[in-house]
């Protein structure tokens, strides 16, 4: 369709005033020790660091660091609750106390999602919307499988691994820890977790939730600290299995730390989904898929469909339309119950995009960026996208992790799919298209985790989520996350 | 807006992009999970107030109910200072001479529906003629209907050819075409309507009559509203928009505001391009109104019903 100079208007007028989520009823600490054992403690480094309100930059605790002693701490407890009592704790009685976890996280649905978006920077609707009811749903789905673990996988001896050492990342950190924490305590393992630098608050409140639940001490510990932390955790030699989620560059790291070693290990690592889009989608719907698929999280999402492919023929339009349709999106305070697009994540992430937005000029492409004003403070990134960009460009290679889209057109079939898996990653696609047989066939033919058609960023505890080639190794969700939890083989 | 001469062909409707209903239920939901409060929440009611039609579309309609109606319109709630008027009155053809000389002067509309309104089941003469008589008799609008049977069977230029046929009856008067979506059934449908409509000469596009269930839904608005933005960008074209019946609250219309707002822009957020067809949506908003002026709900008795 012709797109000629006729504009939609979207600034000025009617605005929508400020609509801030209250949050007098949320409690944060001035500092947080280490949990451990069951209680919270000093920890041995005397060591502390600042967490931080992405979109205020003033500090929102003090956060224990901790060092190699203190994770020897953590193993130990968790060890020592392994074979005392979780490990051996009747499947059945296990699953209640996760069933209770479940339940203290919808009663505290409100101060998690708040807390989220204060220390994450993530708009309040998503953090109240998505986050938190699916980590309620993790724990709901994962604690009835704790008693039927034999039916799961009949014929086969359902046996826990023992300590778990789990790392999780920053972009959705109460999620994560659910992802982890559920179908290891379900399988009867222990876990040492350590939540991310920048976004420690919901894992320590999560933690506070777990002391409520009474859940026997040492079952679940959470160190908090930065990348030497982790480290600790993965070389830990009294741990039996490592689940990782991040980048793909530490990923390879810890690979190689366990290459050797009698620990299982799963990796949810990088991605650069191709979204795909035929001309004969509906598309409207497909211009709402893009938008999810990439502005999501502030495109803090290792399933971010941040490589579009639009048919030729309706390229100009989809184009068109995905500029009017970022105009309408809501820049600004994670709290107000507009924002769309709330703050990035930190200075580091932040700087990393912005870095790309150059990278992705200076190598030819056209860069366009949604207008509006971002408030002073805080870490900002206005929703962008790149044309003119091919296979060969670093926007289009390389993992951003931020709002920031690149844009192909291809003819056939073949092409849009040969591109589409012309990347080091495969976690996950999307399609849209009328047509049913094009669905399948794109989505046997895409090398990926997940692929959604006519969707996008959908989301259940009963579907598996992993990577192909460099996006890991291992599935988390659903029978298969509950598979890497229990000792392999008969 | 650079109009262009209208195109009197029957456009191409295999070109009408699919719809995708579990996309629109999504993007729907978006709308309303908007928080509109304070001074944006007064400027929306303000808006809604001056963008309906109020409408009485019975077969007991009188001139004395026209007349009460028409009083209404003009003196919403006269005890509240710096209210809008309503956008329009609506009513049938031979009603229209009644309501103009009410309004006479107000600035109020009178709208007529026509074209054997609400079922359209009769001949072109006739709908012609019942378009005539409205506008002889001072309508400033005509909501005609569309026939829904020749476009579900596929007769897209007997619908094309009557639109264009109704709007030269029509005169100076404003266009609107129902094309009550509740008997088109699917939103494919409803996108290749509207299209029809458009380039058909329609000034306006409406989803119901209001004798038809389900009414107007933000779904099937939301799809007209599309229409409308692809027709503006292909032809430079303005065409207004009028969900009617089954909005009969001031949170349900706000969520229509927005949906115009994030899908059309500040241009369509007059009266002069969007309406809503409605009888009892005026005292709910005058009701929120009174509630952010005094932050308590009054009885709906201190609110004139007509």
């Amino acid at each position: 369709m012709a797109r000629p100079e006729n504009t939609l208007a979207f600034d000025g007028g009617w605005e929508y005033d400020p609509a801030p989520e209250a949050t007098d009823h949320v409690h944060i600490a001035a500092r947080y020790g280490l949990f451990i054992d069951g209680e919270f403690v000093r920890p041995a480094t005397g060591r502390y660091f600042d967490t931080i309100n992405p979109a205020t930059e003033e500090r929102l605790a003090r956060i224990a660091r901790a060092g190699t002693e203190d994770v020897d701490k953590a193993v130990a407890a968790a060890r020592k609750a392994y074979s005392g009592v979780w490990g051996r704790m009747k499947p059945a009685e296990r699953g209640k106390y996760i069933f209770r976890i479940a339940r203290m996280i919808q009663e505290r649905a409100r101060e998690f999602a708040a807390v989220e978006s204060l220390d994450g920077g993530k708009p309040i609707r998503e953090s109240r919307d998505v986050d938190v009811p699916l980590a309620a749903a993790h724990f709901f789905y994962y604690a009835g499988w704790a008693d039927k673990l034999g039916y799961a996988f009949p014929g086969r001896s359902v046996k826990p691994l023992g300590v778990a050492g789990q790392v999780i990342p920053w972009n959705f950190p109460l999620l994560m820890a659910a992802w982890k924490l559920a179908p290891a305590l379900a399988c009867g393992n222990t876990v040492v977790l350590k939540p991310a630098e920048t976004t420690p608050l919901t894992a320590l409140k999560l933690a506070e939730v777990i002391a409520d639940a009474g859940l026997p001490p040492g079952v679940v510990n959470i160190v908090t600290g930065a990348g030497d932390t982790g480290a600790a955790i993965v070389e830990h030699p009294g741990v039996n299995k490592i689940a990782f989620t991040g980048s793909t560059e530490v990923g390879k790291i810890i690979q190689r730390a366990l290459a050797g070693t009698n620990k299982s290990y799963t990796l949810e690592l990088g991605g650069k989904a191709a979204n795909i889009v035929f001309a004969d989608a509906a598309i409207d719907q497909a211009v709402e898929g893009i938008v999810n698929g990439i502005f999501f999280n502030q495109g803090h999402v290792c399933c971010a469909g941040s490589r579009l492919f639009v048919q030729e023929s309706v390229a100009d339009e989809v184009v068109a339309k995905l500029k009017d349709r970022m105009e309408t999106l809501i820049v600004g305070d994670p709290l107000d119950k507009n924002t769309d697009i709330g703050a990035i994540n930190s200075k580091m992430q932040l700087d990393k995009i912005e870095e790309y937005l150059k990278v992705g000029q200076a190598e030819g492409g056209t860069l366009h960026q949604a207008g509006g004003r971002v408030p002073k403070k805080g870490y900002w990134c206005r929703p962008a996208f790149f044309t003119g960009v091919s296979q060969s460009n670093r926007v289009v290679q390389e993992e951003i992790f931020g709002p920031v889209l690149a844009i192909q057109t291809f003819r056939t079939f073949d092409e849009a799919l040969e591109k589409a898996n012309n990347t080091p990653y495969g976690l996950s696609g999307g399609v849209w298209t009328d047509k049913g047989a094009k669905i399948f066939r794109m989505t046997q033919g895409v090398r990926a985790g997940v692929v959604w058609a006519n969707t996008f960023n959908k989301f259940d505890p009963t579907s598996p989520f992993g990577g192909y080639k460099e996006s890991g190794l291992g599935r988390e969700g659903g029978l298969h996350g509950l598979d890497a939890y229990l000792k392999p083989g008969a | 807006m650079n109009a262009t001469a209208i195109d009197k062909r029957t456009p191409d409707l295999s070109r009408v992009p699919a719809v995708d209903e579990v996309g629109v239920n999504e993007r729907v939901a978006r709308f309303q999970s908007r928080s509109i409060k304070t001074a944006s929440k007064i400027e929306a009611l303000k808006l809604a107030l001056s963008m309906i039609d109020l409408t009485t579309l019975e077969g007991q309609d009188t001139p004395g109910k026209v007349r009460q109606l028409c009083q209404k319109a003009m003196h919403l709630h006269d005890a509240m200072p710096d209210l809008p008027h309503v956008a329009a009155v609506c009513v049938y053809p031979n009603m229209v001479g009644v309501a103009k000389s009410a309004l006479e002067g107000s600035g109020i509309h009178v709208a007529s529906v026509a074209t054997a309104f609400p079922s359209g089941m009769s001949s072109l003469e006739v709908k012609l003629d019942d378009t005539r008589m409205a506008v002889e008799a001072g309508a400033d609008e005509i909501d005609m209907v569309i026939s829904r049977g020749a476009f579900l069977a596929g007769d897209h230029a007997y619908v094309f050819d009557e639109i264009a046929a109704v709007k030269e009856a029509c005169g100076d008067a404003h266009l609107k075409v129902i094309l009550e979506t509740g008997e088109l059934r699917t939103l494919d449908r409803v996108r290749r309507a509207s299209v029809l409509a458009m380039h058909a000469g329609a000034d306006f596009i409406k989803t119901s009559t209001g004798k038809i269930q389900p009414a107007a839904t933000m779904q099937v608005t939301l799809v007209m509203l599309q229409a409308i933005r692809d027709f503006f960008a292909e032809t430079g074209r303005m065409i207004g928009m009028k969900p009617a019946g089954g909005i009969s609250n001031a949170k349900l219309a706000i969520h229509y505001l927005v949906m115009l707002r994030e899908t059309l822009g500040n241009a369509w957020m007059t009266p002069e391009w969007f309406r809503f067809g409605a009888s009892s949506l005026a005292n709910d908003v005058l009701m929120q109104l009174e509630k952010q002026a005094t932050g308590a709900y009054q009885s709906a008795d201190y609110f004139s019903k007509d």
